[in-house]
């Protein structure tokens, strides 16, 4: 995802850090965090995905006034295309994520991030029919424009929901 | 907390039990934080009757940034230098999910101590759900 400006702050941080049921004071702790390596509160592994919050064009997030393909009185909001593909429900599922470390960011860093594609292939499967993985990389630089984090991240459309 | 290179050694291993039940709300708690708002996530009507799956199910990247507790709590705050994974089976609501990681190498790159480690993330069948590996920087 490609975004222009993501201030990367404490609050978010703290509630991230909630959400992924880590009790570790590093991310909500100024006191703590003084006394340790960082010496600051900085950012759980996996927060730079939350940098969906800062792009205006994140598809899975409901925007004001317009249609959500979620449920309201009916099950889905939009009308979808037949043979859109099935199990994703919006844009398929989350294959592969990997991240690299440059740096590691806390409250006041301000990153963008700019996304380019890599490879796509195709995969046949027994449990979800043609799966299409497609991958893009994405580079994270800070304030002062230097790289802080590289992602890099396969999303695979597949024919049908996955088999259980 | 950082480790020392000469403490450690390859096939080390730790075992952190993450959840013993997966909450519907702790996936909300992630859609709200994380900002993937994916029904797919926390809207069962949607789920089942558009998306075909039995239910809602977590979004792979919580699963990924529970098991980084694992990595962190071992390794020490800021040490990560690589971090990644595939997600390989859904996790679902009322999951139980047990993260192990193995070292798997210990070495030295332009004066730098790093362990490669391999983690894995089992549900309460055994069946793995998240498999990757990390690289992490030591103390000498």
């Amino acid at each position: 995802m490609a975004v222009e400006r993501f201030p990367v702050e404490a609050s978010h941080i703290m509630m991230f850090a909630r959400s992924i049921g880590d009790p570790n004071p590093i991310y909500y702790d100024d006191e703590y965090a003084a006394g340790t390596e960082p010496g600051r509160v900085i950012a759980p592994p996996t927060f730079a995905q939350a940098s969906a919050q800062f792009d205006p064009d994140y598809f899975l997030r409901p925007k004001i006034g317009e249609p959500w393909f979620g449920s309201g009185k009916n099950p889905t909001g939009v009308v979808r295309e037949p043979g859109s593909g099935g199990g994703g429900g919006g844009g398929g599922l989350h294959a592969e994520q990997h991240f690299e470390y440059h740096r590691h960011v806390g409250p006041g860093d301000v990153l963008t991030a700019a996304v380019r594609k890599g490879d796509t292939w195709e995969k046949e499967s027994k449990r979800a029919g043609k799966l299409v993985f497609s991958e893009s990389i994405t580079e994270y630089r800070d304030q002062h424009g230097e790289l802080v984090i590289t992602a890099r991240s396969v999303g695979v459309r597949t024919e049908k929901p996955v088999e259980q | 907390m950082p480790l020392n290179a000469v403490d450690l050694d390859v096939g080390d291993t730790r075992t952190m039990v993450l959840t013993d039940d997966l909450t519907r709300t702790q996936i909300v708690q992630y859609a709200g934080a994380s900002g993937d708002y994916n029904p797919l996530h926390t809207d069962d009507l949607f789920t089942r009757e558009v998306a075909g799956y039995p239910g809602v199910f977590a979004h792979g990247m919580l699963t990924m940034g529970m098991t980084g507790r694992l990595l962190t709590d071992w390794f020490g705050d800021g040490r990560l230098t690589a971090y990644g994974v595939r997600f390989v089976n859904q996790v679902w609501p009322g999951d139980a999910l047990t993260a192990t990681a193995t070292v798997e190498a210990i070495r030295v790159d332009d004066g730098v101590h790093l362990a490669d480690v391999s983690v894995v993330t089992t549900n309460q069948d055994g069946k793995p759900v998240v498999t990757g590996s990390a690289t992490a920087r030591l103390d000498p």
